[in-house]
Parts: structure tokens; sequence; C-alpha cells
């Protein structure tokens, strides 16, 4: 149990299981029966298309057949066990425990899952407290209600002779400023309560549309001829945006995708990629688009144009990351700073210059990937004023067994290299 | 003693609880309650020693507090700021304005008292 299964090996056991032949499922799908038992023999990599239709030849869901769910749980027993300091899993046998105790492992998976969340509205909450103005307004309030309480009582306590009308007076204003008192905590503490239901299903904007993508595979095809007005009516129909400024970070995406759909159609790009061999500078050349719209579209699609589906990255000139399409094998940060080798951002100290580079990412996996990169200005030039840039990745997973590449990781906090010059602060898998 | 106070402070029933304490241990006690022209009222009363809000309506304590002490005639003026903002970054900006003691709400009668006597002693 100690290796992880492949999914060529699931598919042949679940090929046996259904009592079908290697040519057999082969002619159902339409590949050559070599090609087939290549991929049975963890020879080929397979995803995409051709995933989903041995999987419906099979009857079974496309997870099961492919690495993605246990190593999504492998994965997630890492980052729990990268994120402790008080122990010491036995991170070399975390796929072996994941096969032995896969209920134990998701389990293990949930819970860091959870703490996350509740670390994630612990941070949101405490940011509240700090700088909620109606807050900071009502506790000063209430402080000074109590200042004016603990003064007066103690005068009324402490002074032994008292004139009748200061003791009436004092005794009237105990009562006026209690009464406040009393308000001020009730409207304090309804206040506080709806900002823990606020709370309970809090996510980042970015993140809502990261979801409202990823069901859409990033494809907004059907929109190409859309107006303005059923744009928007798409995007305030969509239900993992629930805030403002989520809609408006989801309008602005789609309307990007959609124009790259308008400007590279499914058809245009298919005449472009035979045998799954895509040249992306040639196709912006060809079609004269700009190389960043050629990068999106073919991320965009390639989950039905090419053999395996292709991952994106895009960061602005602060090196923030703003939109991600994951891809198998190659990790992208969620909230930590990203591997400052990436050809991303590279690619930011050279404008404009298009850069193409072979790539394997650390750890046990080792999987390689080409990726190309570019980083084109933001809006209209203007006269004087230097442009802001953009940079997009484009990340094609590559068969096993080719040129290394250079070694990139995901975030310095995970990565297992020891030396490395961009590291910025020390593993906690060292 | 017979020596003089100002309180600069917006809650009514604060600057009547004050005033009695101190009027009652033999300071003069007179009050202001906004922002807006209270460095002039500091420059016209002159007291012995002002007792200022940090949350006023029109002007903060710290920006009248750094006016104070950019003017000659009340650049020494011992000043005690009272406000319900505890936090450590408050204390260093009363510090930085230049007030001569700094104290959280809610305090207590006894401690108003003893600070009003040290600082009026130097």
């Amino acid at each position: 149990m100690a290796q992880q299964t492949l999914a060529g090996t699931r598919i042949r056991e679940r090929r046996l299981m259904a009592g079908l032949r290697q040519a057999e499922l082969a002619k159902l799908v339409g590949i050559s029966g070599s090609y087939l038992n290549l991929i049975e023999h963890n020879r080929r990599r397979i995803g995409g298309k051709l995933l989903n239709d041995i999987s419906q030849a099979l009857n079974v869901e496309p997870s099961l057949l492919s690495e993605g769910a246990e190593a999504a749980l492998v994965s997630a027993l890492r980052e729990a066990a990268a994120e402790t300091e008080k122990v010491t899993p036995e991170l070399e046998r975390g796929d072996e425990f994941a096969g032995r105790f896969p209920g134990w492992a998701a389990l293990i998976a949930e819970q860091h899952q959870r703490l996350r969340n509740l670390e994630h509205t612990a941070a949101t909450l405490t940011d509240r407290l700090t700088h909620d103005p109606h807050l900071a307004t009502s506790v000063h309030e209430m402080l000074t209600m109590v200042t004016a309480i603990r003064s007066t009582a103690g005068i009324l306590a402490e002074t032994k002779e008292i004139e009748p009308e200061w003791r009436n007076r004092f005794h009237r204003n105990l009562n006026e400023d209690s009464q406040r008192l009393a308000e001020g905590a009730e409207q304090l503490v309804a206040y506080l309560d709806d900002a823990g239901d606020a709370a309970a299903g809090m996510t980042l904007p970015l993140e809502e549309v990261e979801a409202m993508l990823e069901t859409h595979g990033f494809r907004f095809d059907g929109l190409v001829n859309a107006t303005q007005e059923e744009l928007a009516t798409f995007v305030d129909n969509q239900a993992q945006l629930t805030t403002d400024a989520a809609r408006d970070m989801a309008m602005t995406v789609v309307r990007q995708l959609r124009a790259d759909a308008r400007l590279l159609s499914l058809d245009m790009l298919v005449r472009h990629v035979g045998d799954g061999v895509v040249d992306p500078a040639k196709i912006a050349s060809d079609y004269g688009v700009p190389l960043s719209t050629v990068l999106r579209r073919l991320a965009a699609v390639s989950d039905e144009l090419l053999p395996m589906p292709c991952g994106l990255v895009m960061c602005d000139a602060a090196g923030t990351l703003m939109l991600r399409k994951p891809v198998e094998g190659f990790a992208i940060p969620r909230f930590s700073a990203a591997c400052p080798k990436w050809p991303l951002f590279q690619a930011l100290s050279r404008p404009m210059q298009a850069l193409r580079q072979t790539v394997t990412v650390t750890g046990r996996e080792a999987h390689r990937f080409e990726c190309y990169a570019i980083s084109e200005p933001v809006g209209a030039i203007q006269v004087n004023v230097a442009p802001l840039y953009h940079s997009y990745m484009l990340i094609i997973p590559l068969e096993d067994g080719g040129e290394a590449g250079s070694e990139v990781g995901s975030t310095c906090r995970v990565c297992p290299r020891e030396v490395c010059e961009g590291r910025r602060e020390p593993s906690l898998l060292a | 003693m017979g020596k003089n106070v100002l309180v600069i402070e917006d809650e009514p029933n604060i600057i009547e609880a004050i005033s009695f304490i101190l009027s009652r241990d033999g300071w003069s006690v007179a009050t202001h309650s906004n922002g807006h022209d209270a460095v002039g009222v500091v420059q016209d009363a002159m007291p012995d020693l002002v007792i200022l809000d940090v949350m006023l309506p029109g002007k903060t304590g710290f920006e009248i507090l750094r006016e104070l002490r950019s003017a000659a005639a009340t650049q020494g003026l011992p000043v005690l700021m009272l406000t319900a903002k505890g936090q450590v970054k408050d204390r260093e900006m009363a510090e930085r304005a230049g007030a001569s003691r700094f104290m959280t709400k809610p305090f207590s009668n006894a401690e108003v008292l003893d600070a009003v006597r040290e600082l009026v002693a130097g």
C-alpha cells in the first residue's frame, strides 16, 4: 500500500471489473488498443476528455480513476503536517496512511480545512474589531458611561458630608448613566451577534470569484453575443458571489474571458493544435492577438482541446496572485506568497517578452510542466505615465521522462529544497 | 490651594463629577465641552492645569495639545489627558503630543486627585 495507486492501474482494475477486454474499451473511447495499454501501464498520463470518455465507458466517476482524489488527500495531509509545530508526523509515509486509512486521512484533511476556515474567520473578526468605526465608537461611549458612573458612585460612597441637592443630583446622574449604559450594551450585543452571523460564511471576494470560475470551467463562450445587461444579469445570478465586491471582480474577469472567446474561437484553436502540440506564440502571431489572450484561452479550453487540462495563474506588478486555474501537480498557494522562481514573476522584469520554460515542481511527485509567461500592460497607454503590468502564465503538464528544466516550488513554507537563493522563510518540511 | 484647573470634556456627568471632587479638594474649576475653540479658552484662562479628553467634538485632544505645545505661553502647561482608548499606540500618541500624564477611562476619583496634585506640585 506504500505506493500511490496510479490512474492507469485504476483504469485497468475497473476495466477488468467491468469484464471488458482492452481492445473493447479502446474501441469504445476511440483510441488504439496499444495506446490504452500504455495508459494502463502508467506510461502515458491521462486526463481531460479521454479520462471522461473512459470513465463514462466504465460507468464510474472520473475522480475514481484520476489521481486527483487521493493526491489531494495526501497533499492536504502534508499541508496539515507542515502547519503543526508540536508533533512531527511521518511525512514520508503520508501516502501510505492515506491508502491504508482513507477515512481517518479524510477526517484529518477535513479538520485541517475547518481549522483554516476558523483561523480565517478569527482573522477577519480581529480585523473588524480593530478597524470597525461603529464598534470603536460604541466601546468608547460605554467606557465613558462607566467612567461617569464610577466617578459619581465614588463620590456618593466616599464623601462623608454631601449636601442634599448634590446627593440628589448625583443620584439622578447615576440613574441616567446606568440607563444609557444598559442601552449601549444591548445595542453592542445585537451588533456583535450580527457580526458573528456574517463572519460564519465569510470568504474573500477573490475566493468567491474563483469558485464561480471553477464552476464554469473558466469558459464563457455562451456569452460571446450577450449584451452588457445580460452579462450583468448572468453575474448577479451566480450563487457563489455573495458580495458586491465579488460581483465586481467577477464581472471584470468574465468580460475578459468573453473577449478572449470572441478573439479566439475553439475552431480557430483546433486548427492550430495538432497531436496535442501547442505553440501559443505562433497562435498569437497568426491571428494577431496578444499572447496573454492565447494563454488565457488555451487554459480555458484545454479540458476539451488538449490531452491534459492546463493551469493558469495571473499576478499584478506587486506579485499578488489574482487569478488561478489549478492544475494537478502544480500547487498554487492560496494565501501565502508563491515561489519567486516561477516564469510568471520573471516575466514581470521583462515586460512584453514571451517566456517559455520547462519546470519541475519540487517534491517526490516531481511533475514536469511547460510554462509560457508574458507580462503585458494594463489599460490604455498614456503619455509620461508608466504603465502597470499584469503577468500571465500558462501551465501545460508534460509526460514523465523528459528534460527536467528549472526546479520550482509552490511556496517556501512547504518547499523541501534546502538551498535556494529565492527562499524568503524557512521550510516547515526541512 | 486655590489653584485653577480647566476641564475640557464633552460628557456632562463626568464634568460634574470631576468638578465636584476637585472643588471639594480646594481647586477652582472651570469647564469647557468642545474642541473647536479649546485652545483659545486655555490661552484666555491660563489655568495651572488642564484636564483634556481625547475624543472631543470639533478637534481631538491630541490636536489641541499639539497646538498648546507649539505656543510659548502654554508650552510648559501641565496637561492630564483622559481617554477611553487604553492602547499602547494612544499612550504613545499622547506622549508624542506632549501630555504630562495619560489616564485611561474608567479611572477612580482618587487617581484623578493624585494626578492633579502631583502635576501642579511639579
